[in-house]
């Protein structure tokens, strides 16, 4: 049994704003039978351009349901700019938390809200206001979650395996098909905090710890053969294409590198990275290694 | 009604709850048996004794662990008693079925089984196949859940270690014919492994003439008896490597202190079974039927899976069109009963449920499955409390659903 909050289970139980707004303004619908579940938010906005009433109709688990109950209510007397801004984070704390593998109820009432939206911008023949909402590509086909909800989500939360991405939102809980983009996609946003983190100190810090922090001999022992590996196998690799490569430091499994010459301005970089320079030292030295690439 | 602004009232004209809940999901666990209960207590206050021990303590032990040993092989119609492995649960029985088996082979790489066996079956078959490098075959089903016996007459091959395929679905109750499929698995010098967990208790068993089922497992808890606890019929003659090492216990064949409460509570609940297996084929097989016709003729839109098979006599599991399991679930708990769902919401997963997507169910359907699992403690009342009120909960989730027989997609 989920542990659903009390207010969860007030609004499943009474859920608010059931039904369709007479001659909307904009409509939105998202998910479909087949993804478990499905919204259908309508809106009117009142002479002052708030929202005069807002209701919903939900196929889907009684947080699905909770979740578009307590939108209905989040965005009545907003304006739209107003209503844009809501995330989904918001919507599970108007609803005091939602368990983790429910997180992606609360995402779709944060998609629908943007569909009808855009609905509304289309039946006035306007253009979306630049900025209100976000350019998307669908990364996951079965429940058509965009690789800018995946990324958002794995940046916010800074998700580490599929499984916590696809409680967030939904993205590769059917076929599977999209782990390897969402693995990609971790890894990319996995440098780019550890990058941003070394950037603002991250590597000063690493220089500054006491000499004592880190056990001398095993660290010693597996920086001496990280320095191996890079200097024999992967270094000379490198220098056959005009570049090369610096161990910058070690820390844990991190190997912080700098790619020089001919790597250095390469489009390529991030693959001879994580495809070759990784892989190599996964292989010879150990399978945890994560290696970030510092200017 | 969804007409009115404001608030919506789930739970309007739902009858009011009966005095005591209502427990249909046995397939689940069941609830123990006040005789089994009975048997179990002493074992865990004055007859504490350690079954392999050379003194009283000890003897009162193995006497207990004797008995329960004799009364499972009765239920199941072993010839011997100590073809019995007892073990810590059904799904345990089941990893030393197929791991066991898979290990006194070790040149036979290929194993089948179906697409619609438990967990512990199916679970372990994929990983067996992605981190052991063995060889799997899933056989299908077809829409009422049949298996094909040309498919798996073609599947077999000569380093076929282990068939593995189930009695009766947990999900659905659909039977497959163990005797039929023991026949063609023979014929190919396979072992040949079948999950019982539903079926004991709730169908006749016996061994001694299912003669072509080599390795067959049964769980305490799903007919009466307590967690924790399970067997593995090993037919004599039968090779099979043990999966937990250690002490002497079982013959060598699964080390460990025996669970002696839960051992004893065990074979009391398989006399038990044994006593009431007529009822549960006449009484509790009416109920169900009863249950199942009621909702089928007063619900617009359902349809019960797996009902054109021959099927477990407790078990019903119906497709409600248009909304979702779970909130069925959650309105069904309010008013006291508890059933299951086939919904990927109810499980944590996205998925639904494996049993009816191999049945090619469509997604629309599954969804909004939910399974009852009748029992000998429920009663004609309950029956006709939970046919009276889950029309009001399906009419009412309908209510607040984007779809309908007219829109079943935006």
């Amino acid at each position: 049994m989920w542990n659903y909050s009390d207010k969860v289970f007030d609004h499943f139980m009474n859920p608010r704003n059931v039904g369709e707004v007479e001659s909307p303004d904009g409509v939105g619908e998202v998910g479909s039978m087949a993804c478990g579940d499905a919204l259908r938010l309508s809106f009117r906005l009142g002479d002052d351009g708030r929202i005069a009433d807002a209701r919903f109709q939900t196929f889907g688990c009684g947080s699905a349901i909770a979740s578009s109950s307590v939108l209905t209510e989040m965005v009545k007397g907003l304006t739209l700019e107003e209503a844009a801004k809501i995330t989904n984070e918001q919507i599970a704390g108007e609803l005091d938390g939602l368990p983790r593998e429910k997180m992606h109820c609360s995402v779709m009432g944060r998609e629908a809200l943007e569909a009808a939206m855009i609905d509304y911008y289309k039946r006035q023949g306007r253009n979306v206001p630049c900025g209100l909402l976000q350019e998307s590509t669908e990364l996951c086909h079965c429940y058509q979650v965009s690789r800018e909800t995946v990324r958002e989500a794995i940046m916010t939360h800074r998700l580490t395996e599929i499984e916590d991405v696809t409680h967030h939102t939904k993205a590769g809980g059917g076929c599977g098909e999209c782990h390897h983009d969402i693995g990609d996609l971790i890894r990319d946003c996995q440098d780019k905090w550890e990058r941003e983190d070394a950037a603002s100190g991250g590597l000063q810090e690493l220089a500054e710890l006491p000499a004592a922090a880190v056990p001398v001999a095993a660290a010693d022992d597996r920086e001496g053969r990280i320095r191996e590996v890079l200097v024999t196998d992967i270094a000379p690799a490198l220098r056959n294409d005009g570049g090369d490569i610096e161990l910058v430091r070690c820390h844990n499994e991190r190997v912080y590198v700098r790619l020089t010459g001919n790597c250095a301005a390469c489009k390529a970089s991030e693959a001879t990275i994580k495809g070759f320079v990784e892989a190599q030292l996964r292989e010879f030295v150990d399978e945890t290694i994560q290696v970030i690439e510092v200017d | 009604m969804s007409d009115a602004p404001g608030t919506f009232n789930m739970a309007a004209g739902l009858p009011e709850p009966l005095p005591e809940p209502i427990y249909m999901d046995n397939n689940a666990t069941t609830a123990v048996a006040p005789e089994v209960v009975e048997v179990m207590l002493p074992l865990l206050t004055e007859h504490y004794g350690n079954p392999s021990s050379m003194h009283r303590f000890g003897a009162a032990a193995g006497q207990a662990v004797d008995t329960a040993r004799q009364q499972v092989a009765a239920l199941l119609g072993a010839a011997h008693g100590n073809e019995i492995v007892l073990t810590g649960s059904g799904s345990e029985a089941d990893n030393l079925a197929v791991v066991g088996t898979l290990h006194a082979y070790p040149d036979k790489r290929h194993l089948i089984t179906t697409a619609v066996e438990h967990p512990a079956v199916l679970g372990l078959a994929r990983d067996l196949e992605k981190r052991h490098g063995y060889d799997v075959t899933f056989l299908g089903v077809d829409n009422d859940g049949r298996l094909d016996p040309d498919e798996l007459r073609d599947a077999l091959r000569d380093d076929t270690a282990v068939v593995s395929i189930m009695m009766a679905n947990n999900e659905t109750g659909v039977l497959f014919d163990s005797a039929a499929i023991s026949e063609m698995v023979k014929e190919r010098g396979a072992v040949f492994h079948v999950d019982a967990v539903q079926a004991a208790g709730k169908l006749p068993l016996d061994m001694q003439s299912l003669t072509g089922v080599d390795l067959l497992s049964v769980s305490g808890h799903k007919l009466h008896g307590p967690k924790g606890v399970g067997a593995l019929y090993v037919r004599r003659g039968t090779k099979i490597r043990p999966q937990i090492v250690g002490g002497h216990q079982e013959r060598g064949r699964r080390a460990g202190t025996e669970n002696v409460a839960a051992v004893a509570g065990f074979g009391r609940a398989c006399d038990l079974a044994m006593e009431n297996l007529e009822l549960e084929n006449t009484v509790v097989r009416d109920l169900r039927d009863r249950l199942e016709a009621a909702l089928l003729q007063r619900i617009p839109d359902c349809l019960a899976n797996g009902a054109a098979c021959e099927r477990l006599p407790n078990t019903s599991n119906i497709s409600f069109h248009y909304i979702e399991g779970e909130g069925i679930l959650l309105l069904l708990d309010r008013i006291g009963i508890a059933a299951s769902s086939g919904s990927a919401c109810t499980s944590g997963s996205l998925e639904p449920s494996h049993v009816l997507r191999a049945m090619g169910v469509p997604f629309t359907q599954s969804h909004g499955s939910i399974r009852f699992s009748l029992s000998r403690y429920n009663t004609v009342e309950q029956v006709d409390y939970v046919a009276a009120s889950l029309p009001v909960i399906v009419e009412r989730l309908r209510q607040i659903t984007p779809f309908n027989a007219e829109r079943a997609t935006f």
